[in-house]
């Protein structure tokens, strides 16, 4: 267990120190979610009042969270495999899922940025009110959110050891995510087939319990139903892992790149 | 003719390149998937904020996601390249530099328009859109002159490519700053005087407008200054590009940079 946890903290410490390096990384966490902000504000600004804007404010910010875990998980993996190294990864008596575990997160916690970025845009550029109406839930509600997004990373990262073209279905994920967790505009408004799927997302239960404690409500569900549906996808994510590793061994595909 | 053999047979595998051979099952809801949704995306959080109707988002998303191929396609053909240690062949061959460039273009801007002609069909399958056939060839003519200056436009970043190892982070910052500026969600009357400064000077903003006017009826004569002005914006983006290329192609040389990756 102690060993568990040392890997994923050096690799969620290598990974943070990976994408601190990529320009492309930082572009992303930095540029994509005010961007998206600014365009939300621009469209929300006529009608809505300042709480509409600090709603919009929240979804924008985990916009930028999806994007950089959904960016990770689509290619921790695949750069593994142009540089060689997903072999050895998996050769390794460390499971891979441990090590999938701690990368995952690092692109969760750099997401994280989006969360202050987008909330300072709004608020020096769009007069966006902050204003947290439950603080200590806020800081409950963050981890949470995190680590549930982390482990729905796995579960698209663990599709990549087998099928190498993965990445690019996976980058195509980002706006289906964003509609259906509702994050800028209301789940209510979708049909009601979207509906289930939406709610066996992490980022809608993350984005609800953000909301909730810094909005008004009763952020505790959400809160809980991050934590549980984290554990749904790591049970996921090592199923898919298992399998997809030794397909991926029996066809010898792992050094395909 | 050899000039003719690189533009044609050049162009098509340097296409087919970009997508790493992918099997047509991987490769089609790709290349679809990202303007169906982002096409979907838009259109609710119109419906949610109230600031237009449906149209309005399909036509300026289903114009803008032509420039997913013309920035984001010239990035990978340069960065591709580059990744695959092909760029140095490429670029040390006689290859007449037109052809090169004018074929590596030509499917993407096929590839655009087929873009942006899905984006409408989604916008009629899913949303309460609604075209009349009459006005489809003046709407193709938008497209078409507005997916080549996009493609003119991604150029520029492309020959930057030659130079700078990191492309695809300037593909990206154009790609959603399009997005911003140019009037495809925000209407510009909605944006700061100094954005709709910028918005002129940029593709897409008159294409997007003389679209959206088309599909509402108007006839492409009354359009025409507006897709002047397209055209204009993005023959300049071409000979810029152009002049960047052959710029940077001798950079890339002096710096022994093309293999840097």
């Amino acid at each position: 267990m102690l060993q568990a946890l040392r890997v994923i903290r050096i690799g969620w410490l290598l990974q943070l120190k990976t994408m601190a390096r990529s320009g492309f990384d930082i572009l992303t966490v930095i540029v994509t979610p005010i961007t998206y902000a600014s365009i939300a504000f621009f469209l929300y600004r006529r009608g809505g009042g300042a709480e509409t804007l600090l709603w919009v404010s929240l979804g924008a910010a985990f916009m930028g969270l999806w994007a950089s875990t959904l960016w990770g998980a689509g290619n921790n993996i695949q750069r593994q495999r142009s540089q060689q190294t997903l072999e050895f990864a998996i050769a390794a008596p460390t499971p891979f899922l441990v090590s999938l575990i701690g990368t995952s997160l690092a692109s969760s916690t750099v997401g994280l940025y989006s969360l202050v970025a987008t909330l300072a845009w709004g608020r020096l550029l769009f007069d966006v009110p902050l204003e947290l109406e439950h603080p200590i839930l806020f800081a409950l509600s963050l981890p949470a959110a995190v680590l549930s997004l982390a482990l729905l990373g796995i579960v698209m990262a663990a599709t990549l050891i087998l099928y190498r073209y993965a990445w690019a279905l996976a980058n195509m994920l980002e706006y289906p995510v964003w509609l259906a967790a509702g994050l800028l505009a209301p789940i209510a408004l979708l049909p009601g087939w979207v509906h289930p799927i939406s709610y066996a997302l992490a980022p809608t239960w993350g984005a609800k319990a953000v909301r909730e404690s810094v909005l008004g409500g009763s952020p505790l569900i959400a809160i809980g139903v991050c934590l549980a549906l984290a554990a749904i996808y790591l049970v996921i994510g090592f199923f898919f892992v298992q399998n997809f590793e030794r397909l991926a061994r029996q066809r010898a595909t792992l050094a395909l790149s | 003719m050899t000039a003719a053999r690189i533009f044609v047979v050049g162009g098509v595998l340097s296409y087919r390149a970009l997508f790493n051979w992918m099997r047509p099952f991987v490769y089609v809801p790709t290349m679809l998937g990202s303007p169906l949704f982002q096409i979907l995306f838009f259109a609710y959080i119109g419906r949610a904020s109230g600031v237009e109707s449906d149209a309005f988002f399909v036509v300026g998303n289903a114009v803008q996601v032509s420039a997913m191929a013309g920035i984001f396609g010239v990035a990978m053909t340069v960065g591709g390249e580059r990744w695959t240690q092909t760029l140095s062949l490429v670029l040390v061959s006689p290859a007449n530099r037109f052809a090169l460039f004018l074929g590596r273009a030509l499917p993407l801007i096929v590839n655009g328009f087929i873009l942006s002609s899905f984006g409408f069909v989604v916008g009629l399958a899913l949303l309460d859109f609604e075209l009349e056939p009459s006005v489809v060839p003046a709407l193709a003519a938008c497209v078409l002159v507005t997916t080549a200056s996009c493609t003119a436009f991604g150029f520029i970043i492309g020959s930057v490519g030659l130079y700078a190892r990191e492309i695809f982070v300037a593909a990206n910052l154009a790609y959603i700053g399009l997005l911003l500026f140019c009037g495809v969600n925000v209407p510009l009357d909605e944006l700061p005087a100094w954005m709709r400064a910028i918005s002129e000077v940029l593709p897409l903003t008159h294409g997007i407008e003389a679209a959206r006017l088309v599909a509402a009826g108007a006839s492409l004569g009354s359009v025409d200054g507006l897709i002047l002005r397209e055209f204009l914006a993005g023959a300049g983006y071409a000979l810029a590009a152009y002049a960047l290329f052959r710029s940077f192609e001798a950079a890339g040389r002096r710096t022994a940079s093309f293999d840097n990756y």
